[in-house]
């Protein structure tokens, strides 16, 4: 197979080449830019080493209702958590209420499951460094459930959907500020399987 | 105090000092079989201080042996054995730096009585080793000053490669019967530690690892004991010092509590039978060593249960939709204290161990408490960490005032407190010196003492 591909393709540039110069120079060649050939000259010259044959990728069809195109279901499971379209939960302080805007973040996170529904998640619970380290621990696993409780309430599959508190070992910035404190109280979305 | 004074020692007082191994294969070191029966030596009186308790020297052990080892193992005896009385404030300790004002005793009789006095010592200990291979032999002779006689003589022998225990074993005894005090010399903490600096893969960048730890009471012979580079936290000593639970993400990143055998070649146990959905937390032993109460969210919500070691019999002690968290045992078994956000912040609360019962709040001055530790006898009281400016502090709660008190003040924060068997101190951690690391600390808030110094170091428990 590759060898026949090659030969096409080496007979199709001559083609080419020869329209091109038998048409002069006020018609440009239509044909799509192709690496030049090795050498000077082909003419009479013994065939070149063929050249690498170009292959395009071919586009995945969309998937119905997305736009454009999309990788993120053949991307790794590394790649998929490091900009993963799941976005994490954020919550008060000592609390583990889904806030309005949780709810929209888990809808939102609800329909990529349902886009992909071979994911398997690990919900973890994190919590900031102002409560005590044990506490935390409870904290951490009521806020993965309550995250876990709204997505099962909005149709996923309760076997899909794993928990795991982290409390605050595991913070996500290592800061004493409000700003990393906010960030690292969170229910934080992993994809474990695919 | 109590002293029983017609308590006679006529055996000769053997290991406690075999130094315990801990790898995987071997078990610990049996104690050598007791040797012939002495002759009883003195009759053990109680020394008495002038003014307040008793004035101690204790100068380095005489070598009996001229092998550099004895002539280390006799300094290192001294040293050690001077920390573990100064630990315990029974007796005033006469600096070490003032025994060069005394020669060298040549043997465990010739004690310069005057010379000792004129330090203003009440008594001193003097010791010697010999050390034979692997073996070392130490005898010790207390003295009262003003009497010139001695009211302990003893004799120890075990394994050479850790004289400090010997120091720790005399230390134990000499509290027990001068100041009828359980000494805690010879206890051992376990802690988290992340000082290997091992890393695993996060969903965004790395997370560092905790492993379990075990150390002497006063830091000494930091080891450590799980291998499985995951997160491994909350360690507590079982009753008997054989097995540590902990709560350990080493089985599919799902917390469960795992009991290890730390000195057998056997893989951990996990009675709590947790799953990708069931996770259990914070174990508890009960003074027995019978019962293990700890956290689980096996109904939905962090919840207190309590199970036989084996796991058998797993009883639900709380029933309520707010957090309930951090269990730890009364004294006597029979409750158990634990902390729930049930009127909206997390306050520590008392229920009985059989679930039956309603659980009672105890901390109502607090903003926010946690990791309630119960002192064992004669003390009844509850220490935890209190919420204390932007960060936390160790207050203790008397059981029988309902009066609060503060053992820590604000210095960093300070967190996760532990007793130790006798009651008399706090293990903790805290900030102050910058990463998070143990300490030990009087009840009284007096004495502290920083155990570990390396990488960050976490929820400290004291064994018994």
């Amino acid at each position: 197979m590759p060898r026949r591909t090659s030969s096409v393709v080496v007979v199709l540039l001559a083609v080419v080449l020869m329209a091109a110069s038998a048409c002069g120079p006020k018609k440009p060649p239509i044909a799509r830019p192709t690496s030049p050939p090795p050498g000077g000259t082909t003419a009479g010259a013994r065939p070149p080493a063929p050249p690498e044959p170009v292959v395009e990728p071919t586009p995945v069809p969309p998937e119905p209702g997305v736009s454009g195109v999309d990788t993120i279901g053949d991307r790794s499971l590394d790649d998929i958590n490091k900009q993963s379209p799941l976005q994490p939960v954020f919550f008060e302080l000592d609390s583990s209420e889904v806030s309005a805007e949780g709810q929209k973040t888990l809808a939102a996170n609800a329909e990529v499951l349902k886009k992909y529904p071979s994911w398997v998640v690990s919900i973890e619970g994190h919590c900031d460094e102002r409560g005590t380290a044990e506490y935390n621990l409870a904290l951490g696993e009521r806020r993965a459930l309550a995250a876990r409780t709204y997505l099962v309430s909005l149709g996923l599959d309760a076997g899909r959907l794993r928990t795991v508190s982290y409390g605050k070992e595991f913070p996500f910035d290592p800061n004493h500020s409000e700003d990393a404190w906010a960030k690292n109280r969170r229910a934080h979305f992993v994809v474990t399987a695919k | 105090m109590m002293v029983h004074p017609r308590f006679l020692l006529t055996g000769v007082a053997v290991a406690l000092a075999s130094s315990l191994v801990l790898t995987a294969a071997t078990t610990p070191q049996q104690p050598p079989a007791p040797q012939a029966p002495q002759q009883p030596s003195e009759i053990q009186l109680v020394i008495k201080g002038g003014t307040g308790a008793p004035k101690l020297a204790v100068p380095d052990f005489i070598p009996l042996s001229t092998d550099p080892d004895a002539r280390e193992a006799a300094q290192t005896l001294g040293e050690v054995l001077w920390a573990d009385f100064a630990f315990e404030r029974e007796f005033n300790m006469i600096p070490r730096t003032e025994n060069r004002n005394v020669p060298p005793a040549t043997s465990l009789e010739a004690v310069a009585f005057d010379r000792w006095k004129e330090l203003g010592a009440e008594a001193v200990i003097m010791g010697a080793v010999r050390k034979d291979g692997d073996k070392m032999t130490v005898q010790i002779r207390l003295y009262d000053i003003n009497q010139q006689k001695a009211v302990l003589s003893k004799e120890y022998s075990g394994a050479a490669t850790n004289p400090r225990v010997f120091a720790h074993t005399i230390a134990d005894e000499v509290h027990k019967q001068q100041r009828n005090l359980n000494g805690v010399a010879r206890s051992k903490l376990t802690f988290a530690s992340d000082r290997d600096g091992e890393k695993i893969k996060g969903p965004i960048e790395e997370r560092s690892i905790k492993e379990i730890y075990i150390s002497d009471y006063d830091g000494a012979n930091q080891r450590r004991i799980t291998v499985n580079r995951s997160l491994n936290i909350t360690p507590v000593w079982s009753p008997d010092g054989k097995a540590i639970a902990y709560t350990s993400y080493r089985r599919r990143n799902t917390p469960d509590i795992f009991v290890s055998y730390i000195y057998e070649g056997r893989p951990p146990e996990t009675p709590a039978k947790g799953t990708d959905y069931i996770h259990n937390f914070l174990p508890a032993w009960s003074p027995d060593g019978t019962r293990i109460a700890f956290m689980s969210n096996r109904d939905g919500n962090p919840e207190i249960y309590v199970m036989n070691r084996d796991g058998s019999n797993v009883r639900r002690l709380t029933n309520h939709p707010g957090n309930d968290a951090t269990p730890t045992w009364s004294p006597a078994g029979n409750q158990v204290a634990f902390t729930s956000d049930r009127t909206g912040t997390p306050q520590i609360y008392v229920v009985d161990a059989d679930g039956l019962g309603q659980p009672r709040r105890i901390t109502t001055t607090e903003s926010y408490a946690d990791r309630a530790t119960w002192a064992p006898a004669p003390y009844n009281e509850i220490a935890y960490a209190a919420k204390s400016g932007p960060g936390f502090d160790i207050h203790v709660y008397d059981l029988a005032s309902g009066q609060t008190r503060q053992v820590t003040n604000g210095e960093g924060t300070n967190e996760s407190p532990a007793y130790a068997v006798n009651g008399r101190h706090i293990a903790f951690t805290s900030t102050r010196s910058g990463k998070v690391q143990i300490y030990t600390i009087g009840r009284d808030g007096v004495g502290l003492t920083q155990i570990t110094k390396a990488g960050n170091n976490y929820h400290p428990n004291w064994s018994h």
